[in-house]
Formats: structure tokens, sequence, C-alpha cells
């Protein structure tokens, strides 16, 4: 018989219905992550960092321009930009939600 | 051109220039927008050529075409889940347009226009402008709370908001920058090294020889920046995705 193959027909047609998402499978887990090498976690950490650092000086030097109060803004949100940075990273490792699904 | 007066001219390649001499330049047209062109144009034409006949057993253009749609696919369900069939067009298009700029800037003569922070960081906006959308739309003033970590202790949340709201606006920029300076860094590498060829190549008889070793290098490069541009290509979809997935999910 042919529907001996892979399982028969019924495994075939839960196989298909899941894949179109009609039945909902019961672990909605992430099927595929980043990809994790020495390099990329390295250089991601650091694009991390560098990003949110550079966000938070321009956010305080704007304001600093517009309420005239250099370098006080510019002082404040430097230091948040880098937790910023650190928070990013560890993001990184430890994704926010949980088990994703 | 690259070695002349000994130096190393290694941004000349990143440079714009107008298409087609003087018709460019008058409707301000540059090489890289007739690349960005050139893209869209090989896109569509593997997609509806190659799924032009529909076959059952698809000949080599169908299955390339079957197989990019299957892996995108695959990553969008697979980090967004159900909801995230609504997204597939989107990242099905971003994904291939910033996989065929990487490879087309790999060809001789040909330029990258994924080296251009202006189109990087333009590409990473529209994400960021979408995946913001996306939440409010659904969330309403429900998501707002993306920026309130549960648990957090009251008295620090005026500290936490603003780092977690400039942690949020820092997305696009990490985004951006990264597929920047990866295909920047990727064409220098080639550029210099390239150079050392033509250099070293020029030194008599025992130059030649000398020559071939920054010229396999070279050969290693480009294999390299092959896998560059794919995996380039594949994270900036799979980080849309996952954005997408904090759009729709919150928490």
């Amino acid at each position: 018989m042919a529907d001996e193959r892979d399982g028969g027909f019924e495994q075939r047609l839960r196989d298909a219905r899941a894949k179109r998402g009609l039945d909902k499978p019961k672990d909605a887990g992430p099927t595929q992550g980043l990809p994790t090498g020495p390099w990329g976690i390295g250089f991601r950490a650091g694009v991390e960092v560098v990003s949110a650092l550079v966000v938070g000086i321009v956010i305080g030097i704007v304001l600093d321009r517009w309420l005239g109060t250099w370098p006080w803004f510019f002082l404040l949100f430097f230091v948040m930009g880098s937790a910023a940075g650190v928070l990013n990273v560890y993001r990184l490792f430890n994704p926010r939600s949980g088990p994703r699904g | 051109m690259a070695a002349e007066g000994k130096a190393i001219d290694a941004l000349g390649q990143f440079e714009l220039q107008p298409f087609l001499g003087p018709i460019g330049e008058a409707v301000r047209f540059s090489q890289s927008n007739a690349h960005m062109l050139a893209a869209v144009g090989i896109i569509s034409g593997l997609m509806i050529w190659g799924m032009a006949r529909r076959a059952i057993i698809p000949g080599r253009l169908q299955a390339a075409a079957e197989m990019s749609y299957d892996f995108v696919h695959d990553l969008v369900t697979g980090q967004v889940g159900d909801e995230g069939k609504r997204f597939f067009p989107f990242v099905f298009s971003l994904f291939m347009f910033v996989l065929f700029g990487n490879l087309i800037g790999l060809l001789p003569f040909a330029f990258t226009f994924t080296s251009h922070i202006a189109v990087t960081f333009t590409l990473a906006m529209v994400v960021f402008i979408l995946t913001t959308i996306v939440g409010i739309a659904i969330h309403g003033k429900h998501w707002f709370s993306y920026f309130v970590p549960e648990g957090a202790p009251k008295p620090l949340l005026p500290l936490i908001v603003p780092i977690e709201i400039i942690s949020y606006l820092s997305r696009p920029v990490s985004l951006s920058v990264r597929l920047f300076a990866n295909m920047v860094a990727g064409h220098v590498m080639l550029k210099v090294f390239a150079t050392f060829v033509v250099m070293i190549g020029g030194a008599g008889i025992l130059g030649i020889f000398g020559a071939t070793l920054p010229l396999a290098l070279n050969v290693v490069l480009i294999g390299f920046e092959l896998l560059v541009a794919f995996l380039q290509a594949y994270v900036f979809a799979i980080l849309t995705s996952i954005y997408l997935h904090d759009a729709v999910h919150l928490h």
C-alpha cells in the first residue's frame, strides 16, 4: 500500500494541516534561532552597545540644544545610553518573552 | 586605478556615480539606484519566470524559487507563529532585496547598494515603523506597557522606562549598522588584497610568485563574502521577524 510509506494517510494529513496552521501545534517554540558563532555573537554585542550609546547621546544633545542646558542632558543620556546598551546585550542572551509563542 | 601612485584606494568603490553619464546626471539617477532596479528585476524574474511552468518535478529555477519561498516561510512562522503569515510578503521582499543586493555586489564591476548606510538605515526604519504601527494597531494603549518590564520596583520606573525606550530606539541603528559594516568591511578587504596583487606583481619575476599569495587569499575571501552575503540577509530577516514577534505578542 502506498499509505504505509510514511505513517499512513492520517499522519500525512496531520502534517499538512499543521503546516497550513489549521491545527495548532502543542508547543509553539522557536524552530530557528540566530546563528551562534563566537564572531557573530561578539560583533552583535558590540553593535548593540554602540548603537544604544549613539541613540542616547543624540537624544541628550538634541534636548540640550532645545532647552539650552548643555551639558546636563547630554551627561544624563550618556549614562542612560550605556545602561540601554548593557540591557541590549543582556536581552541578546535572555530574550524578554521567555518561551516564544 | 587602485594602485595609482602607490596608494591603496579602498573606498573609491563606494562612490556614487551618475548612471549612463549625462542622462543619469540630469535625473539624479546613480549606479546605486540602477543596481537596486536590477536586483528587483532579477528577483521578479526568478519568481515569475521560475514559477511559470508549475511543474510537479521542479526545474532549477523553480527549485530555487520554491526553496527561497519555503526558507522565508519557515523562518517567519517559526519566529512569529501563525500570525506571522500576514507579514510573510514583507519579510520575503526584504530578505530577497538584501540578499540580491549583497550577491550582485560581488560581481566584477558591480556596485553594492547594501554597503551604504543610507540604504540600510532606510530599510531598518521601514521595519521599525512597521513593527511600531503593528504593535499599536494590535494592542492600542496597552502597547506602551512594553516599556515597563514586569516585576520592576515602582521607585525605579523613572529610570527604567527611559532606558527601555532608548533600547527600543536603538533597534534600527543596530539593524542597519550590522549589515552596512559587514558589507563595507568585506569589500574593503577584497580591494586591499587585490591592490596587493597588482603592487607585488609589478615587482619583476619574483613579484609574480609573491603575488599569488594575496591572490589565493582573495579567492578564499570571495567564498567567505558569499557566506556573509547570505548570512547578513538571513540575520536581517530573522531580526525583523523577532521584532514582529515582540510587536504581535508584546510580552
